[in-house]
């Protein structure tokens, strides 16, 4: 579905908010919106909400040979879709710029920093190394995917879980999870992702836009950086051009920012450990019934099945049986066979329609399909037909040649 | 048989014609008395519709009616496409598409999570959000999922592991005005009495899902 633009007056009233120094939402200038951060059932998939923006992450993990030139080193993989549930504006062909652009910043915030240890996802040097699938999924989009699809993917690798594997000479056991533990994975630190919207040339900027600052401000500044206060990534689009102060000044909030961040996900991490430590019940399915007023949940409950033999056999007992289908194939030449008769020949009366083009009164004629029926006649040579050999009847050509494999083998040369 | 939560969130596009509905459905377990700490089956739905159609894609006389269904890993591949078919099949049956002409409706669902009957619930998560988005149908439907084991016995709602070894399972769709079959797809050896067995018990289970339904509706807009 094509996007509804955004209107002049929308625009205008925009912007003139943010020189008042005013947002939409009432939030200040350097402020978040809230995020919230919960865990499903499968180790490694989490659901991060950035105000209304919500991002799914799941991290999965697999067994294969490493690349060629990194004998030792496992392999990292991300992908970011956009699904089309976020935006009407997201169908599956249409999104390449986007796409492409959101899934090279979260390569480079996640890869190029060698957040994750890859030399520990080694299982035997040369052969067997973990892949590591790291897959975020867009559900709803109200600005600022970057950071939400940072939050979501750091978080998912911090709570994934790889099967237990052990080395010895040169046996290797992988161990599913009920028979070991599986062991998370050795993560460094963690770069988040901070965005700053530009307005006015510059003049103006805000952190964490939503979906309607992003499509009035000039230019976007990412930056990623990680509560050690080290720049992972930086990222400038739209053709703004900053001073050096304002780069500074932005690293500095980030730097604020990211450690309040990193504070919220171990915080998540660990309520969410205790819980599963505790056996308590743990998922989705807690997370969204507590929280929302308008969810409804209903136990399990036991569905009384003893009359469905009764039933079934009641029905069973009162339909037909099925017709009785009969299937006499008949090989007219190798390679050629006939099953059935089909239906009767609906194209009407053949006699009077001629090749050429000129007789179409021949076809408006309409003759009725009583008793034309096709009959193909040629000796039946093989398998079981008790129908007396047919002659060939309709064919209205004055030479009618029948070709009879028995007869003809010399001619064909 | 279900422990499940409805969850809606809800945001017009436009005020006359879109409509967004997002529905939380499903998280299917087992149906054998004894809890057991299982995964849930959650998918998430939304409907787009009835909205601007290609024009390759518009049919003069019915809206056009359009299933995305995204896997969790992984990119989506034949098997999606297949459910896919499977749910647009169930959806079209019950669809006023003349109602709306020459538009589309979108049907997209993303799986959560996955730990067995996925096809069932994604054919929930689909209905409840076509009922939100006021897309007008002619009933309601919901998908139960049924495994016969080796030794014969039913199981509704099997989990994925239940799902494994089973020796037939059974997906039916079933409209909620008659408890009549609007689709079915089955995978493994099974005689045509557990066919019908299978169709009893499963409409006996669709009526604790229609009543699920209404409940949750009713909690929903009573608070809006």
């Amino acid at each position: 579905m094509k996007e509804t633009p955004l209107s002049n007056c929308e625009r205008r009233f925009l912007l003139r908010a943010i020189e008042e120094k005013k947002r939409l939402d009432g939030r200040q200038t350097y402020d978040y919106r809230n995020i919230k951060i919960s865990f499903g059932t499968d180790y490694g998939c989490c659901v991060v909400e950035l105000g209304k923006t919500r991002v799914l992450g799941q991290v999965s993990c697999e067994l294969v040979s490493p690349k060629l030139n990194r004998a030792t080193e496992g392999i990292l993989f991300f992908n970011l879709e956009l699904s089309q549930m976020a935006a009407p504006a997201f169908e599956p062909g249409r999104q390449s710029d986007l796409l492409v652009k959101l899934n090279r910043l979260l390569e480079r915030c996640l890869r190029n920093s060698k957040c994750i240890d890859t030399e520990s996802l080694c299982v035997v040097a040369g052969e067997k190394v973990w892949q590591i699938r790291v897959d975020l999924h867009l559900l709803n989009h109200d600005g600022n995917i970057i950071d939400a699809a940072s939050i979501a993917a750091i978080v998912a690798l911090c709570h994934f879980r790889r099967p237990d594997v052990s080395v010895q000479g040169d046996e290797v056991t992988l161990y599913t999870p009920e028979e070991r533990d599986p062991v998370p994975l050795s993560i460094h630190h963690m770069p988040i992702c901070v965005s700053f919207a530009f307005f006015q040339q510059g003049t103006y900027l805000l952190v964490d836009p939503n979906e309607r600052e992003e499509r009035v401000m000039d230019g976007l500044l990412v930056l990623a950086m990680n509560k050690h206060r080290e720049i992972c990534t930086i990222q400038s689009s739209g053709g703004i051009m900053l001073l050096k102060e304002q780069v500074l000044r932005c690293s500095k909030i980030a730097g604020v920012k990211v450690a309040e961040i990193t504070e919220l996900i171990q915080k998540a991490l660990e309520n969410d450990q205790k819980v599963r430590k505790e056996g308590g019940k743990f998922g989705f399915a807690e997370s969204i019934a507590n929280q929302r007023i308008t969810a409804f949940k209903m136990e399990k409950a036991p569905i009384d099945t003893s009359d469905v033999e009764e039933k079934a056999e009641e029905i069973i007992a009162e339909a037909e049986p099925p017709s009785e289908v009969v299937s006499k194939p008949v090989l007219w030449t190798p390679g050629t066979a006939q099953i059935g008769e089909g239906i009767e020949n609906s194209w009407g009366d053949l006699e009077d329609s001629e090749k050429e083009d000129e007789d179409e009164g021949g076809s408006d004629e309409a003759i009725i399909l009583d008793s034309i029926t096709m009959d193909t006649g040629v000796e039946v040579s093989n398998i079981g037909s008790q129908d007396a050999p047919i002659v060939l009847s309709d064919s209205e050509e004055e030479e009618m040649i029948i070709l009879e494999p028995d007869k003809n083998p010399k001619k064909i040369r | 048989f279900w422990g499940a939560a409805a969850v809606s969130l809800q945001r017009s596009a436009h005020p006359l014609l879109c409509y967004v509905a997002h529905v939380t459905v499903g998280l299917a377990q087992n149906f054998l008395p004894e809890w057991t700490l299982l995964g849930d089956t959650s998918v998430l739905a939304g409907v787009y519709g009835p909205a601007e159609v290609k024009v390759s894609k518009e049919i003069f006389n019915k809206a056009t009616l359009e299933v995305i269904l995204r896997p969790k890993i992984g990119l989506p591949g034949v098997a999606e496409k297949s459910r896919e078919r499977l749910i647009r099949n169930t959806c079209e049956a019950v669809v006023l598409g003349t109602l709306h002409p020459r538009t589309s409706i979108t049907v997209v669902l993303q799986v959560i999570s996955d730990a067995g009957s996925l096809l069932a619930c994604c054919l929930n998560a689909a209905c409840m959000a076509l009922v939100d988005a006021g897309v007008p149908m002619r009933s309601l439907f919901c998908g139960v999922t049924c495994a016969l084991d080796s030794d014969g016995t039913l199981m509704l709602d099997p989990t994925a592991k239940q799902e494994k070894e089973a020796r037939a399972v059974l997906t039916f769709a079933l409209d909620s005005v008659e408890r009549k079959l609007l689709m079915s797809t089955t995978k493994g050896l099974y005689s045509d009495a557990e066919l019908q067995q299978c169709l009893a018990a499963a409409q006996a289970a669709s009526q604790h899902v229609f009543r699920f339904y209404r409940e949750s509706l009713q909690r929903r807009y009573s608070k809006s």
